[in-house]
């Protein structure tokens, strides 16, 4: 059993708030998944032609200001960053694939959670009131959000095993449910070049979308095949640089709820993590249909 | 009537006083107030009580439901009146998936939607939905009788047993050993009678009948010597 929760905003004028609104959701999937958790925000753009990453070390104390200057000499350009517990954001004049490629050579002992121009996935292992804390989710701001809380039942319950999984640039995946076939297609993926971090199910699924993208599906595409090649139960929930996508799998036995009001379209497992949420007495509430790709996307 | 708001108190403290309710009615109306989708409203109940929930409910609401007559006035989530034994229990919204499910008896109205596996296992329930239900309804349905005014989703009635389906819409695909069988005067009857006790305002000569064949492997007695 796990928790997904997301929120993302179409009156912008809601973006300053998003964390506060977004927080109780998190804290209120807690009894789906109280062993880790994490979320996905996007905002605070960054032109193009640079990049966002997200890195992770155990140490809070890590000394990300030396690693930033390596960075800087090593790439030839501007690098900014901040912390935030024990995850820094740094923003680079580069590319994704030099600027991840030259964190893995600098300081293999960091971790790369996300790359990308909006996308920032902070997540870890605890409660998610814990989590949400250690991060300041309620101070956040941002266009939309995607989380996670998880209760393990197919992989150890560790950082890399908690959600969001990074699947590409300004991508990510969260799920609920397990995978009955990810061993088989893990093995596949390794083979065309996939790499993966844990035994964990819901990263095959992840590495299968990022395959999929790599080799030119449209994200529409990608989510067609994945209900075609995936085996085994899922609600999934991707954020996109510019919204968010969920599809059920043919079975449809993990729930899932949906609500649209002017301001904003929520999705949750439970109705309950919606309850905060201003307007939802008069929201359109559903829940989506099994074997159906659902996009919400802002024009750029 | 008494209200129990679910702000200041606990879905326990509201189950407890309609159980409370069971040897001797001292109180019929209840009145429930902010749900907000929590789980296990009104579960359990074993008296004549009539219980509104104002607002969207969670899993099994009305559970294992005996003569009450519960209505959500809004949407429910997985296993709304499971396990029912009699009573009414009616949603103004929509329900999620099993609903009904493995119910003995009484009366479930859905005035709303059904999602996945309506009736799932159903053991002489009725069950009245006005919209549509999701796949695999009725799935080893064993009692009673099904009625959707809207669309049936793929998989109706696999492995039934003797439910009748009646639905109006269009049905998406038909379970194993689920087959439209012949709409006779009976079933008119029948189903005029389940309309009305739901309260819904529909033709019944415009719906088409389904049921089991009979052909699966419980159903041959060349099998009996297997036990």
């Amino acid at each position: 059993m796990c928790g997904i929760v997301g929120l993302y905003l179409k009156n912008k004028a809601l973006e300053s708030q998003i964390g506060e609104l977004f927080t109780p959701m998190l804290i209120a999937m807690t009894d789906r998944g109280p062993d880790s958790a994490g979320f996905a925000i996007y905002g605070d753009e960054v032109a193009e032609g640079s990049t966002k990453l997200t890195l992770r070390h155990v140490e809070e104390s890590y000394d990300w200001d030396a690693l930033a200057r390596s960075m800087q000499d090593a790439l030839g350009c501007g690098v900014e960053w901040f912390q935030n517990s024990n995850v820094a954001v740094v923003k680079v004049q580069a590319s994704a694939e030099s600027a991840s490629a030259c964190v893995e050579e600098l300081a293999p002992e960091v971790l790369v959670l996300s790359a990308g121009q909006s996308i920032e996935i902070l997540k870890a292992v605890g409660l998610p009131e814990n989590i949400a804390e250690t991060f300041n989710l309620s101070g956040m701001k941002g266009s939309h959000i995607i989380g996670h809380t998880r209760m393990a039942t197919e992989s150890a319950v560790t950082m890399e095993g908690s959600h969001p999984f990074s699947t590409g640039q300004d991508l990510c995946l969260v799920h609920n449910g397990s995978l009955s076939n990810h061993n088989r297609l893990r093995e596949e993926l390794k083979r065309e070049g996939v790499t993966f971090q844990t035994e964990n199910d819901s990263e095959v699924a992840a590495g299968y979308l990022t395959l999929r993208l790599q080799k030119g599906d449209s994200l529409n595409e990608a989510l067609e095949n994945a209900l075609k090649d995936l085996d085994g139960f899922f609600t999934f929930t991707i954020g996109t640089r510019d919204g968010f996508a969920v599809v059920r799998d043919p079975i449809a036995c993990k729930p899932a709820v949906l609500a649209e009001t002017d301001d904003y379209v929520a999705m949750a497992s439970e109705y309950q993590a919606l309850t905060t949420l201003p307007g939802i007495e008069n929201a359109k509430v559903w829940e989506p249909e099994p074997e159906t790709i659902y996009v919400w996307e802002r024009e750029q | 009537m008494k209200t129990i708001n679910l702000e200041t108190q606990t879905v326990r403290d509201l189950n407890q006083a309609l159980h409370d309710q069971a040897p001797e009615c001292t109180e019929r109306e209840w009145e429930v107030l902010e749900p907000k989708g929590q789980h296990n409203i009104a579960c359990g109940l074993d008296q004549n009580l009539a219980v509104d929930v104002k607002g969207h409910a969670g899993y099994f609401c009305a559970g294992m439901n005996k003569k009450a007559h519960v209505t959500v006035h809004g949407n429910v989530g997985q296993g709304v009146a499971e396990n029912m034994m009699s009573g009414t229990v009616r949603v103004k919204g929509d329900a999620s998936q099993a609903a009904g499910a493995t119910a003995h008896g009484g009366l479930l109205v859905v005035e709303g939607n059904a999602g996945a596996r309506c009736g799932i296992s159903m053991k002489g329930v009725d069950i009245v939905v006005k919209g549509d239900v999701g796949h695999m309804s009725c799935f080893m349905g064993q009692a009673g009788n099904l009625v959707v005014c809207g669309d049936a989703g793929d998989a109706l009635g696999d492995s039934l047993y003797e439910v009748k389906i009646y639905v109006k819409g269009t049905v998406k695909s038909l379970g194993a050993d689920c087959i439209e069988k012949e709409m006779r005067e009976e079933h008119i009857q029948e189903l005029t009678e389940l309309l009305n006790r739901a309260g819904v305002d529909e033709d019944p000569a415009s719906f088409k009948r389904y049921g089991s064949a009979r052909q699966l492997y419980n159903f041959k007695v060349d099998n009996a010597a297997a036990y």
